[in-house]
């Protein structure tokens, strides 16, 4: 199978869907001239031109509440956060306008847009360009929020959002676009709300999503040489999470981790657990662990990062302590 | 001079539209009091002639947003009022199926875009409702409402400037009714005249006679002839005057009695009244016959949002998401 980058699979998904479909546009910063902050838009103006790939001002709020304007009369934009840190400026267009209009208007206004770009952390980048607010997005009803971890998963995933009828957030990443990955020439789709067992394992459950499931292989090809088989569950949406397959490995492996880059208080992996206690308390043979940023803004050292963030060694440790290893 | 514009159709239309507006707004209030009407209620009264000389301006094809205060650009666009009050009353007949109450009124049949309850939120997305016919080519237009209050939020700013580089097709409109809730225009800002934040942007903008059908009429016919034609949009300040308090529970302490007054005295159903009068385009005898066929229509609609059932607990799971089988989690 052929192999392109992640940003490419996300053009392929975008172009894609808007070659099929005329009321699709894209509009963010540097989306058209400048061919994208990070070129995942690179070549679209050319081909759709600036009707369909508009560049904006250094306005989220503004940008945001004209897309989901727009959508609320009969387009389906693509709106581009050069990164979700700066969508917090943006936010109460996100919660208070396009997570509502469908519920608030009875069913009369949907919202069919996507909000994407890269979040969390991307190296020394201090505070402020740093941050994961996946959690703060799928606490919200009305939104559906993806996370894809692989070349793969985005271009199938990305097709299904922009399809998708109501607001989705779809968060990528800066240190994967260069990411590559195996993706077939012929169109496919993924449902959104469904995990993928990117492992399967017999010992320990480890569910994670986005970027940082990386570690989590790591951690896994590590412990393997010492025969302990690790199931992976990529969520791939946190927004709905998948229950189902959760619960369903949890009660075959009777052990959970779950490895999340975000900050721990009511974050995905609080939610994860609270569920799985619940539903299959009486399957697990140990407490769930979790592995997570530290509980601080993050700051520009490398030793900052280096502990800021989950890595295969704190993993590795968070599988041995639910098997009671050493 | 203006008036000589406006026929009799239109003047008869204008004093039956602003009658409705505030004989069922009246009726809001008496039924808040009553209890029947629950949560914020924030009403028009006072305001009318700025929906009534929109609406004889623009057609039915064009979109209007307006914020929280939305009874009249409901009844305006020409949602019934039936299932405005059973909206109000939280019935699921009402216009929004009892999920808005008073701050979220829509209707897409009457492409009435609601009814938004966060200071401002709804400006960019007029922005946006106009972005969506400039994309698709269409001659229609948006008209955004805000108020005084409004102008204040970053979120004008920004619209303001996409707008104009985008030439959107939209007609915003501050109402300015000289109060943000009980704080003053001249409390919150150095630039009194509101209608000037589109100077900053080169936006055609200008101050409007809020309480006179024709005035507002005419400022919204340029605008949106401007509008039709690609060239953009226009900032309207509506001097208007509310003369109730800014919600239900606001007894207005803040101004005084003869301000009230003053503006009472330049009320523009009785303005317009008082032309039908005087063209003898209609008698005391017909306009009463008008006002009595009004509190028909207002009493009726109390009756059905009375004979209306609420939603059902499982409706608060309807109209979330537009996927069917939505997992939502169950505590």
């Amino acid at each position: 199978m052929r192999v392109i980058q992640f940003r490419e699979a996300l053009r392929e998904a975008m172009s894609e869907e808007m070659r099929r479909d005329q009321n699709i546009f894209l509009m963010g910063e540097e989306v058209a001239e400048y061919n994208g902050a990070y070129k995942v838009s690179q070549g679209m103006l050319d081909e759709f031109g600036a009707k369909r790939v508009i560049d904006t001002p250094i306005s989220e709020l503004g940008f945001a509440g004209i897309g989901i304007g727009a959508a609320m009369n009969g387009i389906r934009p693509i709106i581009e956060f050069m990164t979700f840190n700066f969508s917090l400026v943006a936010i109460d267009q996100v919660i208070n306008s396009a997570a509502k209009m469908y519920q608030m208007s009875g069913g009369q206004f949907g919202v069919p847009i996507v909000f994407r770009g890269p979040t969390a952390s991307a190296g020394q980048l201090g505070a402020q360009h740093s941050q994961a607010f996946e959690n703060w997005y799928a606490n919200t009803p009305g939104l559906k929020v993806v996370v894809p971890s692989n070349p793969y998963d985005a271009k199938g995933l990305l097709k299904s959002a922009i399809r998708d009828n109501d607001p989705v957030i779809f968060m990528e990443s800066e240190q994967m676009y260069g990411d590559k990955g195996e993706v077939p020439e012929e169109e496919y789709l993924l449902e959104l709300g469904k995990a993928h067992v990117a492992r399967a394992g017999s010992d320990v459950t480890v569910v994670s999503f986005g970027k940082i499931i990386k570690t989590v292989y790591a951690a896994a090809d590590e412990l393997a040489k010492d025969g302990i088989s690790v199931e992976i569950i990529d969520l791939r949406s946190v927004r709905p999470i998948d229950y189902p397959t959760i619960i369903e490995s949890v009660k075959k492996t009777n052990r959970l981790v779950v490895v999340e880059e975000a900050w721990p208080l009511a974050s995905i992996s609080s939610e994860v657990s609270y569920m799985v206690q619940k539903e299959a308390f009486d399957y697990l043979d140990a407490p769930i662990k979790r592995v997570t940023t530290r509980d601080t803004p993050l700051g520009y050292a490398p030793t900052f990062v280096e502990e800021f963030l989950p890595n295969p060694t704190r993993v590795m440790q968070a599988i041995n302590s639910v098997l009671y290893r050493n | 001079m203006a008036k000589e514009k406006f026929n009799k159709e239109t003047y008869l239309n204008w004093y039956e539209q602003m009658l409705m507006m505030r004989r069922f707004e009246e009726k809001c209030a008496q039924l808040y009091g009553q209890q029947k009407i629950k949560g914020f209620c924030h009403l028009y009264i006072g305001q009318e002639a700025v929906v009534a000389g929109l609406m004889s301006a623009i057609t039915k094809d064009d979109k209007v947003i307006t914020a929280y205060r939305d009874h009249g650009h409901a009844l305006g666009c020409g949602v019934t009022p039936n299932e405005i009050m059973a909206e109000l009353y939280g019935k699921a007949t009402g216009c929004s199926k009892g999920k808005g109450g008073s701050m979220h009124l829509f209707s897409k049949e009457h492409n009435f875009f609601g009814g938004h309850g966060i200071v401002g939120g709804q400006i960019p997305l007029g922005a946006g409702i106009a972005m969506a016919e400039q994309y698709n080519g269409t001659k229609n237009v948006c008209v955004c409402f805000m108020g005084d209050g409004a102008v204040r939020q970053g979120a004008l700013n920004e619209t303001f400037n996409m707008a104009m580089l985008w030439k959107l097709p939209v007609i915003f409109v501050c109402e300015n009714n000289g109060y943000a809730m009980g704080t003053s225009v001249q409390r919150t800002t150095n630039l009194e005249d509101i209608y000037k934040l589109g100077l900053a942007y080169d936006m055609p903008c200008g101050p409007v006679d809020g309480m006179q059908c024709e005035t507002v009429h005419d400022a919204f016919a340029e605008a949106v002839a401007r509008a039709r034609n690609g060239e953009g949009p226009t900032f309207l300040e509506m001097r208007t005057y509310r003369y109730r308090g800014h919600s239900m529970s606001d007894p207005a302490k803040y101004r005084s009695k003869e301000e009230v007054e003053e503006y009472k005295a330049k009320d523009p159903i009785e303005r317009v009244k008082a032309v039908i009068l005087k063209k003898k385009w209609a008698t005391e005898q017909e306009l009463d016959a008008m006002e009595d066929k009004v509190m028909a229509e207002v009493n009726a609609s109390v009756e059905f949002a009375e004979n209306s059932p609420f939603p059902t607990a499982e409706d608060l799971y309807a109209d979330v998401y537009q996927q069917e089988d939505y997992p939502f989690i169950i505590e």
